[in-house]
């Protein structure tokens, strides 16, 4: 139902919308006083809302910089949960102004689905959970399995393509959310269950008997995840694109949450042009001088969102890995701010 | 009555704005002009902007590699060679075979439900009622997800499968049964199958034309059972039994061979028969109280006994009253089986309006083509039911 009303608002807004440019997003947030964020509403650790509707995450501790970098304050934000079906529809509806729902990066996706990603903020791969008592070592092993997976994701067709590549069959059982397929998992319709690898280590944590499962050590894709926004507004892209910079450049210059009032002070000139105390590089932006230092104080930098959502401080206890600083052997680089 | 003359010949005189026939073909032309325009210009604006987004549009997508896998397919299927247009027909397919065995075993068990409502025994009567007044009021969907997942899960794994005597598993992936296949020697079976149809045929009108010009009866049932079933068994028998089966097998993770039923699939076939099946109860008890008393106390004066006065003067005048309530509710049977998305069944909707629509991003053209589908499954359907009522539909004279 769901789905044919977001569809119904796209053919609407497509329809009938006057042809006026949406080069206006900036515009319409701030005349709303709020950010509309398509989030995921039941993934551990990227997007998830807990009994009193607060919603933590590492996507969703995205979408409170942005909002932060825009009004300075971080709860100005209204979470929209998605299933992996329905996301682009509801970013190209209009209906929310940026997609942060651990949507991997592809080529179609940035071509003729009418988006653009505007970086990575989390560098994943696919992997399989399966349960110990199927003795089974390793993915390559799982010739003949039933699958369970969520329909509407890369993790759908890489699926398909590793059996494939392998020669092994594949019976695959999908379903529209994440949930039912690892329900279905759990009582036993599937031998394994597929998603992104930091996908598996929270959902596993959800399961009955989390230890007797286990998540094979292959990663058979490469899940670059990121945040995204519609086509057609350049200023709006190049906000969401510079706020996931910000975040990086913060966690590499060592500005923390708690210590952006030294920063405001230091001398350093990189610190004095992130914090705004030199050059108007937030007016740029279409911002004000100080939305980096906003984004930090109120959410922190790259690395204290990673290890507070799915790192050391999360139940999750996901290794930063690729997804460490390029100074400490990950990939996470951004261009500087000047 | 007084009339005027001049008065009566005074149309002639009136301009040709005023004629009311030539005002409403001047509304309608101009209301109809309108509504064109507006789906005119919301197409093209809609067009206009796809192109303005750099949303792919147009059905290109259409011979592309689809690329995913499907669980269950009636054609042959394979993620790395088929297409998006052969996974809208694998999902089509499934609809219609859900679909169709919905409609069928849901006109059985309703009828069943609704006789069973009208019966003189009152234990049976008030099961029937119990029936329809529990499962019509229950959402559709919270059956489908009960049989799901109350019902099916539960079933036991399948290393533990119930072991069916003949070779067939069950457990929660499924029910395992051993495939037919036909060896050669089975052309015969057919070919006797064939001649028993054209025979009982033959016979049906030879009686009818004896007991038109005699009035004796003959035994049609019991020969045109004879001939169709009995005689194709019979040769089967001769021909010493031309039929090899495929047993199921269990391997390292799953069962292979055999004809597979999906949980998924008898999920929403069970959930789909037993809810439509309550309100088609209520609609056959309608159409059997529309009949009058009177008809069958007029048949049994004229010495009918019960079961000819049901089946030859009480059923005909119900199915008048039956057909068209029953027409909606196969329809809506087909509609609901859409629901298969929320137990994972790949029905139209699951395949092509859930993972082709994202994988291609074409929300507009994909919703379009289901919703065009359902649109012409409903139409025929509609009108296959309309022919029928049209021929036991009462005749004046």
């Amino acid at each position: 139902m769901k789905r044919v009303v977001t569809t119904l608002a796209l053919a609407a807004a497509l329809g009938l919308a006057a042809s006026a440019a949406s080069a206006q997003t900036l515009n319409t947030v701030k005349t709303r006083g709020i950010l509309n964020c398509g989030a995921n509403g039941t993934l551990a650790g990227f997007g998830l809302p807990d009994a009193q509707g607060n919603w933590t995450g590492l996507d969703v501790d995205f979408c409170r910089a942005l909002a932060a970098a825009i009004f300075n304050d971080p709860k100005k934000v209204k979470f929209v949960p998605l299933s992996a079906k329905d996301r682009f529809t509801a970013l190209q509806s209009g209906e929310v102004d940026v997609l942060a729902r651990n949507t991997t990066w592809t080529s179609s996706r940035d071509t003729s689905l009418g988006l653009n990603f505007t970086g990575v903020n989390y560098y994943d791969g696919q992997g399989f959970m399966v349960r110990k008592a199927l003795k089974v070592n390793s993915a390559l092993e799982l010739n003949d399995a039933s699958v369970c997976v969520q329909q509407g994701t890369t993790t759908e067709l890489n699926l398909a393509d590793y059996f494939r590549a392998n020669k092994m069959k594949l019976k695959s059982v999908t379903f529209a959310t994440a949930n039912e397929a690892l329900k279905a998992y759990e009582a036993g319709r599937c031998d394994a269950y597929t998603t992104d690898a930091s996908g598996l280590f929270a959902e596993r944590l959800r399961l009955a008997n989390a230890s007797d499962n286990i998540v094979l050590p292959e990663v058979i894709s490469k899940e670059p995840l990121g945040p995204s926004v519609r086509h057609g507004d350049d200023q709006w892209f190049d906000i969401v694109k510079w706020v996931h910079y910000a975040m990086i450049n913060a966690e590499e210059l060592g500005i923390t949450s708690k210590t952006t009032d030294e920063a405001l002070k230091s001398s350093n000139p990189d610190i004095r042009r992130f914090v705004g105390t030199e050059g108007n590089y937030g007016e740029q932006l279409g911002l004000t001088k100080e939305w980096a230092v906003h984004i930090v104080k109120h959410v922190g930098n790259y690395g204290e969102v990673f290890e507070r959502n799915v790192g050391q401080g999360s139940p999750l206890k996901i290794t930063r890995g690729l997804n460490n600083l390029w100074t400490k052997g990950g990939l996470q680089y951004a261009p500087p701010i000047r | 009555m007084a009339i005027d003359l001049p008065a009566a010949s005074r149309p002639a005189h009136v301009p040709f704005y005023n004629n009311p026939k030539v005002r409403s073909v001047v509304y309608q032309i101009a209301l109809c002009a309108v509504v064109f325009g507006l789906v005119y210009g919301a197409i093209n604006n809609a067009i206009e902007n796809l192109q303005r987004a750099r949303i792919a549009s147009g059905f290109g997508f259409w011979n592309n590699t689809a690329g995913f896998d499907i669980s269950q397919t009636l054609i042959e299927y394979t993620s790395q060679a088929s297409t998006y247009g052969r996974a809208f027909w694998v999902g089509l397919l499934n609809t219609l075979l859900v679909a169709g065995l919905g409609v069928v075993f849901a006109t059985i068990l309703g009828f069943v439900i609704g006789i069973a409502r009208l019966s003189k025994n009152w234990l049976l009567a008030k099961v029937a009622s119990g029936y329809v007044e529990l499962i019509r009021n229950i959402p559709l969907l919270l059956q489908l997800l009960f049989w799901y997942n109350a019902v099916l899960k539960t079933l036991p794994d399948i290393r533990d499968s119930i072991i069916i005597s003949g070779g067939g598993f069950l457990n929660n992936r499924g029910l395992f049964l051993p495939q037919p296949v036909f060896t050669s020697g089975f052309g015969m079976v057919e070919i006797a199958f064939i001649l028993g149809i054209v025979a009982a045929t033959a016979f049906c009108i030879w009686a009818r034309k004896r007991q038109m010009e005699t009035g004796q009866q003959a035994p049609v049932f019991l020969v045109a059972f004879g001939l169709v079933i009995a005689l194709p068994l019979a040769v089967c028998a001769l021909a010493g039994f031309p039929v090899d089966f495929i047993f199921p097998e269990k391997a390292r993770f799953n069962i292979n061979g055999g004809i597979e039923v999906l949980p998924e699939f008898a999920a929403l076939l069970v959930g789909l028969v037993i809810y439509t099946a309550a309100f088609i109860a209520e609609v056959v008890r309608a159409g059997i109280l529309a009949v009058s008393r009177g008809q069958t106390e007029a048949a049994y004066s004229l010495g009918l006994r019960p079961r000819p006065t049901l089946r030859l003067v009480v059923v005909p005048q119900a199915m008048r009253v039956i057909i068209p309530p029953l027409t909606s509710q196969y329809l809506n049977l087909t509609k609901n089986s859409s629901l298969a998305v929320a137990v994972g069944y790949p029905d139209l909707v699951q395949v092509f309006t859930g993972t082709v629509l994202n994988q291609t991003g074409q929300a507009v053209e994909v919703v379009a083509v289901t919703m065009a589908v359902y649109l012409t499954i409903s139409l025929l359907t509609s009108l296959a039911m309309n022919i029928y009522n049209t021929r036991i539909a009462l005749v004046e004279r």
